[in-house]
């Protein structure tokens, strides 16, 4: 209802000084742009609270991308400038932010979220201030299948293909199952990825029985109530799409209690956790990386190029480059490429809004391990590669051995069908055709 | 200084709007701070009694819910919050004949625990809630209109500008009726109050009625303006986040949570804007500044000051 007047002379200052980049914000967006003098970019991402396990590494990510793009010229002759915001407090926060970076600060792209929630409610924001937003990491098939988003492009895979390949992997690494848990966390992801993994498994083997359906806490600490109930019930398989520190946790606490000597585990969301967990991760169970980015990839499209870009992220900040920091490169990539096709489409003119969208429909980009198409509807179609945790010199953590490459056209649900429904289609003998061994 | 709060109550919403104005985006943060206030005004009734609630995000998150629920149905604004409202007072009437009995500490941690088993309901019950990714809320009508983004965002400020200021108005009558004032003889001896025939009982619940209420319209102002509803918004540290606006404020007079309020989401908005990494420091830190500066809160500061220059 009011403010003191103290507040007020400092508010009208800053309302004063945002009006301003707002007013060309606004003009610039619909009419025939100049070259702007920087190219900015929104990038929300979690730097606080537990998913800043993938936040923080992305976003060290986009900032030596960035330094690498704008040393060698920038995109179109334009430097390129990230903005950073906090994912963490959450989606009422986070949507007054996207309306900040597009409405005040003028950014050119949004690339939005890690988290499943933030992503459905940024989509249709982008949809109604038209501001091209790339999903840069979050993975739920709720977004394209459940609405039509113009300017909305996601630039890795999502939920159904990370689901499904490591499930194709077991099938033929160990066709004979007959017993399966799961121990998710108990928030969305969690439940859809199992969803996911059931319809899959009761259309291609049917008959597994589930002896348990395991949801801890999000941000569990403890798991040995869990792991006590999984060592009665000694199901063949135990399947735990969980991250991060939780991730760890669970597999240390497991393998200290020689479950997973019983059980084979099938983790999809394993390779962000397997450097922090070293040697305690137990070799031969079955891991995923939300994509084909394995730093021993053996035949990636570009191998200077990965190697060059895992030594300098290693070389600059001390940590391996784990999945989230490739998803934040294939942003990056998708982004150069859009913006190169746009401009020759106009003859070297800077291109708006729109025709930045219209770029990113149909664009296929390089990444270092592969190429990626995106969809007509906005899905990116990544290849996953899943393989066994095995131990080597080069590396002192799990890395994947006898991976099989999933390409992403045949393991998602096809443009306008909704993935569970067409999981339920699948048929037995697909884990012979769908993937090949590299 | 009744007079100098209309004052500056009418001056401040001309700012608001002005600054709307001038920085559309703030538009959406400053709808958010006045939902807030609202909110926060409840919270304020209930510390006239000398009570803290902390689980007030559960009205906040009902009627943000129920908004969720009810929006593809009827997608009317303007029926959706007093639905949305009434609902949660209903709901304020039953945990409030229950809440009602306890005081302090006990009554602070009895509305905790309510609001958290809520929260994991909506955690819980998946496949109704869509758990943690949370509820869209398409655009709504309003008036039978429908609106463009930019004219509902307007519609849905001024409509929290005119409830603040009508709620606003309304909780300064309420606190100088005797309904109010049997509210702080609740702080001071409730003994009292029985023997002049006074059931407390009876006062506590008709004010924490009125701030379910209050949160549950704050709720309903959230939901239609984010247009995304997740269960954070019913979690601990938003009921913590009520209190705390309530005491940056001040709870001196119906102005203070407004005051409070849009501090609080500008402190938290600007922080986050200049230092992504370090903003909870820098929010803190300010937020701490003016706890041991001015311990009345905000409005404790425009009060001194007033009374200066008087």
């Amino acid at each position: 209802m009011t403010t003191s007047s103290s507040l007020s002379r400092r508010s009208v200052l800053a309302g004063a000084a945002t009006s301003g980049s707002l007013l060309m914000a606004g003009s610039g967006a619909e009419a025939q742009p100049a070259k702007p003098a920087e190219l900015k970019i929104g990038i929300t991402t979690f730097l606080s609270g537990p998913a800043s396990v993938f936040g923080v590494p992305a976003k060290q990510a986009a900032e030596m991308l960035t330094d690498q793009i704008n040393a060698a010229g920038g995109i179109g002759g334009v430097p390129i400038r990230p903005i950073f915001v906090d994912e963490g407090p959450g989606t009422e926060h986070l949507v007054g932010e996207f309306r900040r970076l597009v409405q005040s600060e003028g950014v050119h792209v949004v690339f939005a979220s890690i988290s499943s929630g933030s992503c459905l409610a940024c989509t249709p924001l982008s949809d109604e201030l038209r501001k091209t937003t790339v999903l840069w990491d979050c993975g739920t098939q709720r977004i394209f299948e459940e609405g039509n988003h113009p300017f909305a492009f996601r630039t890795q895979g999502y939920g159904t293909p990370e689901v499904l390949a490591p499930l194709l992997y077991l099938l033929k690494h160990k066709p004979d199952f007959r017993s399966i848990a799961v121990i998710n966390q108990d928030y969305a992801w969690g439940r859809d990825s199992w969803e996911l993994w059931k319809a899959g498994m009761d259309a291609m083997k049917p008959g597994v029985r589930v002896v348990a359906e395991l949801f801890p806490r999000f941000n569990s600490t403890d798991f040995s109530t869990e792991i006590t109930r999984l060592l009665a019930l000694r199901p063949d398989v135990i399947l735990s799409t969980s991250w991060g520190g939780e991730l760890v946790t669970l597999v240390r606490q497991a393998s200290e209690r020689r479950l997973m000597e019983r059980s084979l585990m099938v983790l999809p969301v394993a390779e962000a956790s397997m450097p922090s967990l070293g040697r305690n991760m137990p070799a031969g169970h079955i891991i995923g990386s939300r994509g084909d980015h394995w730093i021993n990839h053996p035949r990636p499209r570009d191998k200077a190029s990965l190697d060059r870009f895992t030594a300098a992220y290693q070389a600059r900040f001390n940590q391996p480059s784990i999945y989230p920091c490739h998803h934040m490169a294939q942003a990056l990539s998708a982004l150069q490429a859009a913006y190169n096709k746009a401009i020759a489409a106009k003859g070297g003119g800077w291109p708006n809004d729109q025709e930045l969208a219209a770029a990113f429909r149909g664009l296929t980009f390089d990444t270092p391990t592969a190429t990626i198409t995106i969809r007509e509807d906005g899905q990116g179609l990544e290849d996953q590669i899943v393989g066994l945790s095995s131990f080597s010199s080069a590396y002192p953590y799990a890395v994947p051995e006898k991976m099989m490459l999933y390409p992403a056209a045949g393991i998602s649900a096809p443009v306008g069908q909704k993935s569970v429904d067409w999981l339920k289609t699948l048929r037995a003998g697909m884990e012979n055709t769908a993937g090949s061994a590299i | 200084m009744r007079r100098t709060e209309t004052i500056l109550a009418i001056g401040g919403a001309a700012l608001l709007v002005l600054l709307a104005f001038l920085a559309p985006w703030l538009r959406f943060v400053l709808t958010i701070a006045l939902a807030k206030g609202i909110a926060v005004l409840g919270i304020l009734l209930l510390l006239r009694a000398g009570q803290v609630s902390f689980g007030h995000a559960l009205y906040l998150a009902f009627g943000a819910y129920v908004v969720a629920f009810l929006a593809p149905s009827s997608p009317e604004a303007l029926i959706l919050m007093p639905v949305a409202m009434l609902l949660s007072g209903a709901l304020g009437l039953v945990v409030g004949l229950f809440v009602s009995r306890y005081r302090e500490i006990f009554f602070g941690m009895l509305n905790l625990a309510i609001s958290m088993v809520f929260y994991s309901l909506l955690e819980k019950l998946y496949h109704y809630t869509k758990g943690t990714d949370g509820i869209r809320v398409g655009v709504p009508r309003f008036l039978g209109m429908v609106l463009e983004r930019d004219d509902f965002e307007w519609a849905m400020f001024a409509t929290a500008l005119l409830l603040a200021l009508a709620i606003g108005f309304f909780v300064r009558l309420y606190l100088a009726s005797p309904m109010g004032q049997a509210l702080s003889a609740i702080k001071t001896r409730e003994t009292r109050l029985e023997f002049m025939g006074l059931p407390a009982r009876g006062v506590l619940l008709s004010a924490y009625v009125l701030s379910t209420l209050m949160g549950g319209l704050a709720g309903a102002i959230i939901a239609l303006t984010t247009r995304h509803v997740t269960p954070l918004l019913g979690y601990w540290t938003v009921s913590g986040e009520l209190v705390f606006i309530a005491i940056l404020g001040g709870a001196g007079a119906a102005l203070g949570p407004f005051l409070g309020a849009v501090t609080f989401e500008l402190v938290r908005v600007y922080a986050a804007a200049s230092f992504a990494d370090a903003w909870q420091a820098i929010l803190g830190l300010v937020l701490m500044g003016v706890i041991l500066f001015f311990s009345r809160g905000l409005w404790g500061m425009v009060e001194s000051l007033a009374r200066k220059r008087a």
